[in-house]
């Protein structure tokens, strides 16, 4: 039993990437059974995911007594060999990945993967590529992984037609390719000087060097952290972000959403391992701070939703960047948490603006910046009649009247989500931070400290006023409007998306603790270390591919 | 032997770096192709520079790890070089559709008011 469920570590990985490479040879009309095929292969790695989480809980001890799975990829032992690691943190986000992917996916099948262009194929490599940079204990590993998943949002971004589409894609494309680079120039450099790019392996080595080859490797981990901020989304680097996920195709711009997590995982990951640098942490914390600012002002200049769910990415990203930046320990587990939720969140906000504007296939959604009294436009952009391809592809959904009543419930709901209100676990979140910030920051760190909390208190504010400006224009404006039609498939993964964040907020004392456990794993990195070089390459790993 | 290898990374990047601002697509794809050639080589280059010594064993005996070079960092390099080779690729083919779309080769798909 214990070595067939070993493999499972390798399981999430593998499944997208086998399930991705058999769409691509099936013929075009073949839809129903991609179809098939990728919901299977999405709910497998959903139970996959709970199996990991379970299985690296405290509750499970029979496999991996430490929470820490090794599997050594061909049997090689670990700082030669590329090995893969599931701990908590990687359980966490495997599963955040799983249930996202599920919902988008059942969303993306009511209509969205028609036209064109290979989605399914695309859709299951770039669930590959996170898994597998979740996953992975190689830093140049993840640099693949990285690559793998990038190029499959390149495609998937580029989905659809139009000009500003192409053009805000090319920008996503030319600044990725960018942050590539640098990750490999810092790669290079850590190479260069420690001899390996094992992450465990590397804890140990940095910590052993020479005072004269210390400064070459905190120059290679800070030009790796700006290739990690650039997909984090950190000011100044995120110009690229609110152009390529307003224009991105609902579902598309859906998954986006896990993709700034990446990261600030990798974040997480290497600087908890690499061991936490004063100055690197206050350069977090401001550019954090800059990134919330920024991102809330740009919340209220913003008049179309998908734009106004992309700053609002941005603001979660700016919190969470400094509250990491803060330096305090026990703010760890409210930061996961407080991703958790804002992931689900924007996902499904995503997915509501794909249903209430149904002219973005048609039109460019971007208002040209220098439109003159934009407001009529604006008007128009939403929901009022217009001529929409929909209305011709004979599978359209009936028009149910109870349909403005959903989207605005579920509008209201994202809407508390993002601002943080009661009785939704984004209150929980935020004040889990706050509370934290102040209550530790009680020595020198106290400035940093309340002007965190009172930058996440104003740009909270500052959503709820942009959220209820949109609002009203949805739902309450007096312009004549059609219903928009929706199908059940559309509106289940938001509906469950709701409910699971309902149930986040009921059962956040449970998920709460597994956080702090995860937390407190992460900044005890000796038991992963420990674990990653101790581990024996299992007796028949190498059966596996 | 370094100072000509550091000195063709430093023109390379800079003429990538100041070629990547530029505002014509084309312009952009060459200084992509430019700093990942310099990123290359700097790669290759943490390796340490070697003459006459072979990056594979021969023979099964106990060696002198000191008579060979780094493998690892080739193996990084060819990585490299094959994924900047596809995204480049892909590159090219979003800058001739922008081109197609806006009648321009402008980055941001219209010429900049005068």
């Amino acid at each position: 039993m214990n070595t067939i469920l070993q493999h499972l570590v390798v399981l999430p990985i593998l499944v997208p990437l086998l399930c991705g490479a058999a769409m691509l040879f099936m013929p075009e009309a073949n839809r129903t059974t991609r179809v098939v095929l990728a919901l299977a292969s999405v709910l497998t790695q959903l139970l996959i995911a709970i199996a990991l989480l379970y299985l690296t809980s405290d509750a499970a001890h029979f496999i991996w007594p430490e929470g820490v799975g090794v599997y050594a990829i061909g049997a090689w032992k670990a700082p030669f060999g590329i090995v893969l690691v599931v701990d908590r943190l990687s359980a966490v986000m495997l599963t955040l990945v799983a249930i996202v992917s599920v919902t988008t996916l059942t969303y993306a099948v009511a209509r969205w993967d028609r036209p064109g262009q290979p989605f399914h194929s695309l859709f299951q490599l770039l669930i590959m590529g996170l898994n597998g940079a979740f996953l992975t204990g190689d830093l140049f590993n993840l640099f693949v992984f990285f690559e793998v998943l990038l190029a499959a949002s390149y495609g998937l971004l580029l989905r659809g037609t139009g000009a500003e589409r192409i053009k805000y894609g090319m920008h996503y494309i030319a600044v990725n390719l960018v942050g590539s680079l640098l990750f490999l120039i810092g790669v290079a450099l850590i190479y260069g000087v420690a001899g390996t790019l094992n992450m465990a392996d590397l804890a140990g080595r940095a910590a052993a060097l020479p005072r004269e080859d210390r400064a070459l490797f905190d120059a290679g981990a800070a030009i790796l952290g700006v290739a990690f901020l650039v997909k984090a989304g950190s000011w100044p680097l995120n110009f690229w972000l609110p152009g390529a996920y307003s224009i991105a195709q609902a579902p598309v711009a859906s998954i986006f959403a896990l993709m700034t997590k990446v990261g600030l995982y990798a974040i997480l990951r290497v600087g908890t391992l690499l061991g936490e640098d004063e100055t690197l942490a206050a350069a977090l914390l401001y550019l954090g701070l800059a990134t919330l600012v920024s991102a809330t002002i740009a919340i209220l200049a913003a008049k179309h939703l998908a734009r106004l769910v992309s700053f609002s990415v941005l603001v979660s990203m700016g919190i969470l960047l400094a509250a990491f930046g803060l330096r305090i320990q026990s703010l760890t587990g409210p930061i996961i948490f407080y991703m958790i939720v804002s992931v689900l969140t924007t996902s499904t906000f995503f997915m509501l603006t794909g249903m209430t504007d149904r002219t973005r296939i048609t039109d460019p959604p971007v208002m040209p910046q220098d439109a003159p009294a934009a407001a009529a436009p604006v008007y128009m952009s939403y929901g009022v009649k217009k001529p929409s391809v929909f209305h011709d592809d004979g599978e359209v959904g009936i028009a149910i009247p109870a349909t403005m009543a959903f989207l605005g419930l579920a509008f209201v709901c994202c809407a508390l989500l993002i601002v943080g209100l009661p009785p939704l676990p984004g209150f929980i979140a935020k004040f889990a931070l706050l509370s934290g910030a102040l209550r530790e920051a009680a020595d020198g760190s106290r400035v940093a400290g309340w002007t965190f909390s009172i930058a996440v208190l104003l740009s909270g504010f500052a959503s709820l006023i942009a959220l209820s400006r949109v609002g009203m224009r949805l739902f309450w404006s007096v312009a004549a409007r059609s219903t928009p039609r929706l199908r059940v498939l559309e509106a289940a993964p938001v509906a469950v998306l709701v409910l699971l964040c309902l149930a986040l907020g009921v059962a956040a004392d449970p998920v709460a603790r597994y956080l702090d456990a995860t937390a407190r794993s992460l900044h005890q990195p000796d038991t992963y270390v420990r674990t990653v070089l101790a581990a024996r390459a299992h007796p028949d790993a190498g059966d596996a591919p | 032997m370094e100072i000509v290898y550091a000195a063709v990374i430093g023109v390379l990047a800079g003429s990538g770096v100041w070629l990547i601002l530029r505002p014509r697509t084309f312009q952009v794809l060459l200084g992509l192709m430019l700093l990942s050639y310099a990123i290359n080589l700097f790669i290759f280059g943490m390796g340490r520079l070697a003459q006459h010594k072979p990056p594979l064993l021969v023979g099964g005996d106990p060696v002198d790890p000191a008579l060979y070079a780094d493998p690892v960092p080739q193996a990084l390099v060819l990585t490299a070089i094959v994924i900047g080779f596809a995204t480049t690729a892909l590159f090219l083919v979003v800058l001739l559709a922008l081109r197609g779309q806006t009648g321009t080769d402008h980055v941001d798909g219209q010429e900049p008011a005068e």
